[in-house]
């Protein structure tokens, strides 16, 4: 059943759910986060629109900078910002940032130890009909890899927003990854939310044993639906937003992984360094235990709609009870 | 040491900086020689000439002028400049590219007082610069950022999307100085990817160009002082400089770009460079 202790949303199963994209809740939350400290700017590299940062453009115009198409100089530049005493929101499409920039990012930010928060919106296959060029697949792997970078995945609109705020007040530089698609909203502002902190969203029967789904960003609302009719089916899991990539929330997955049969991880990341590969990484040292997991296998997107994309690629809440059951059989 | 030497001082001040860049890379066993052998008056220009305003007592002077190192691989001789400068003691200088020591083998933020970022791979100190310079226009500062960069990172893109930015911001409060030495890992720069027409291509950008003898200190000192009284540009000084200068077997060899002598060599070195104690001639002199 839904984790009835953090305040989700109760309509969160409900047709009308509201649904709102986490780049949108992030755009709204940069705004107060401008209010708040006089030191946030924004740098955007021609997709600012997109991005949601035109609401801090245009509300302040003097703390907003326009890099045009030039994704390696806005990291330099806000590497210089910065240093200067600035707290810069840095924000482009994923693939292009920490994509095209990712040597800037590592020597003048995280080498440097200069703080940023580097927003990739666009990120994973929800980026729909743009295709494969756009769809960011490895961008967790490219950011959680670097010293001095934490790395953070909101599941949803509301979560975003106070993601950027807290990312402004974070010791280290954030990568914030966000999605283009609206998903439903599954948090309400009462849940808590923190950088380095993961929640269970779903909790098992008492006395269990199974399948703990580890799922992020856009695809943890097709975990929840998996979990609730799996629950109709007579199967009981349990479902992590694992919000916190990087650092991991070692204290919950730890317990979760001591309490489960196995985990299954899902992600709309490359297999390879990605979400699952973090969780991998901590347990296989500290409690190993059997991981499956789901993502993509070393191939790239396509056009197509959000919807289309994910249940092709088997990320979507009919692959995710598919695995469970699976991994049950051979567990 | 004083902010602001005489000219003859300055010049009197060159061998002994020279010598003490070969003399840290022989130790150091490996690096790279020609170009901040090349560098030297630029340096002590700007940081001994009465330009550039620092307290190496409080390196993070918040007034300070900022001097961004683009070029990470002229290390040598911007630990030696600080050093005399009185950010750190000479005696580090040793400890060059050693185990645990501050004096990393490219300029480390964190390591060393008086280092305002970290370089090593190219084509970034300007950016970083351009950042600086908007960041004090945003709290009306009234700091100058100077950007060192060498003429190789001058094939970067993402050197030329700072120069559009700073362009488009009319920052006056930048200054870089460009030290054209005209080698690069590979060859002379014109062989391996020609820059030319460098100066036209600033201009376009609309950034004012300045082009000095990289070797006279006076030339030097003028440009810059004239870049900090032109408003509504950015400037660029062109430093037309000799790679290895002061040593004759280094002098326009490329391949001394990222070498160091042995000790035959830099015993040799060391002598010429004795021997011409103030008498680095530029094409003016």
């Amino acid at each position: 059943m839904l984790n009835n202790k953090i305040f989700l949303n109760p309509k969160i199963f409900s047709p009308d759910v509201p649904r709102k994209a986490s780049r949108d809740g992030f755009g709204e939350g940069l705004v107060v986060a401008g209010e708040k400290n006089k030191n946030v700017v924004a740098l955007c590299a021609d997709v600012t629109e997109s991005v949601r940062m035109h609401l801090f453009r245009d509300r302040f115009p003097k703390r907003f900078i326009e890099l045009g198409i030039a994704e390696q100089n806005m990291i330099g530049v806000a590497s210089g910002l910065a240093a200067s005493g600035k707290i810069p929101v840095v924000g482009s499409y994923a693939v292009f940032s920490p994509g095209r920039n990712w040597e800037q990012i590592r020597t003048t930010i995280c080498y440097n130890q200069q703080k940023i928060i580097l927003v990739g919106s666009h990120a994973g296959l929800n980026v729909g009909p743009d295709g494969g060029s756009h769809q960011a697949l490895e961008d967790i792997a490219l950011t959680r890899v670097l010293p001095f970078m934490s790395v953070v995945i909101p599941a949803d609109a509301i979560e975003a927003r106070k993601a950027i705020l807290q990312a402004v007040d974070y010791p280290t530089a954030v990568y914030l990854r966000l999605a283009r698609a609206k998903s439903p909203l599954i948090t309400t502002e009462k849940t808590p939310f923190a950088i380095g902190k993961s929640q269970v969203f779903w909790l098992p029967e008492e006395n269990f044993s199974g399948i703990t789904v580890i799922a992020c960003g856009y695809l943890v609302f097709e975990a929840l639906k998996a979990a609730q009719e799996l629950e109709k089916e007579g199967i009981s899991i349990a479902v992590i937003n694992n919000s916190a990539v990087k650092p991991l929330d070692e204290e919950l997955i730890l317990q979760w992984a001591k309490k489960s049969k196995a985990f299954v991880t899902v992600e709309e990341h490359q297999i390879t360094g990605g979400v699952g590969s973090a969780v991998a990484e901590f347990l296989v040292q500290n409690h190993p235990l059997p991981i499956y997991f789901m993502g993509m296998k070393d191939s790239f997107g396509e056009s197509g709609t959000a919807k289309e994309l994910i249940s092709k690629y088997r990320l979507d809440k009919e692959a995710i009870k598919e695995k469970v059951k699976e991994v049950l059989k051979f567990t | 040491m004083q902010k602001n030497l005489s000219e003859k001082e300055l010049k009197k001040l060159a061998p002994e900086i020279r010598s003490k860049i070969i003399e840290i890379l022989e130790k150091a066993g490996s690096g790279h020689c020609a170009g901040p052998l090349g560098a030297v008056e630029i340096y002590l220009s700007l940081y001994f000439g009465g330009i550039l305003n620092y307290d190496p007592h409080h390196p993070d002077w918040p007034e300070r002028d900022r001097v961004v190192v683009s070029n990470g691989h002229y290390a040598p001789l911007l630990y030696i400049i600080l050093a005399y400068a009185g950010f750190f003691a000479k005696k580090e200088l040793e400890t060059l590219r050693k185990i645990s020591s501050p004096l990393q083998g490219h300029p480390h933020r964190l390591s060393l007082p008086g280092i305002e970022t970290s370089s090593g791979p190219v084509g970034e100190g300007l950016s970083q610069a351009v950042g600086m310079a908007l960041a004090a226009k945003m709290d009306k500062k009234k700091y100058q950022v100077y950007c060192l960069m060498g003429d190789g990172e001058q094939q970067c893109g993402n050197t030329w999307e700072a120069v559009m930015l700073a362009g488009k911001h009319k920052l006056d409060n930048l200054t870089a100085i460009i030290d054209r030495n005209n080698i690069q890992i590979d060859g002379f720069t014109e062989n391996v990817m020609p820059l030319e027409p460098l100066k036209e291509k600033y201009e376009s950008f609309n950034w004012k160009v300045l082009e000095v003898d990289g070797h006279n200190i006076s030339e030097i000192i003028s440009a810059l002082k004239a870049a900090r009284s032109i408003f509504v540009k950015p400037v660029v000084i062109i430093a037309h400089t000799i790679p290895g200068k002061g040593v004759n077997f280094m002098e326009w060899e490329y391949l001394w770009h990222g070498k160091v002598p042995n000790s035959k060599q830099a015993e040799e070195a060391l002598r010429q460079l004795r021997r011409m104690k103030g008498k680095i001639n530029s094409e003016l002199d």
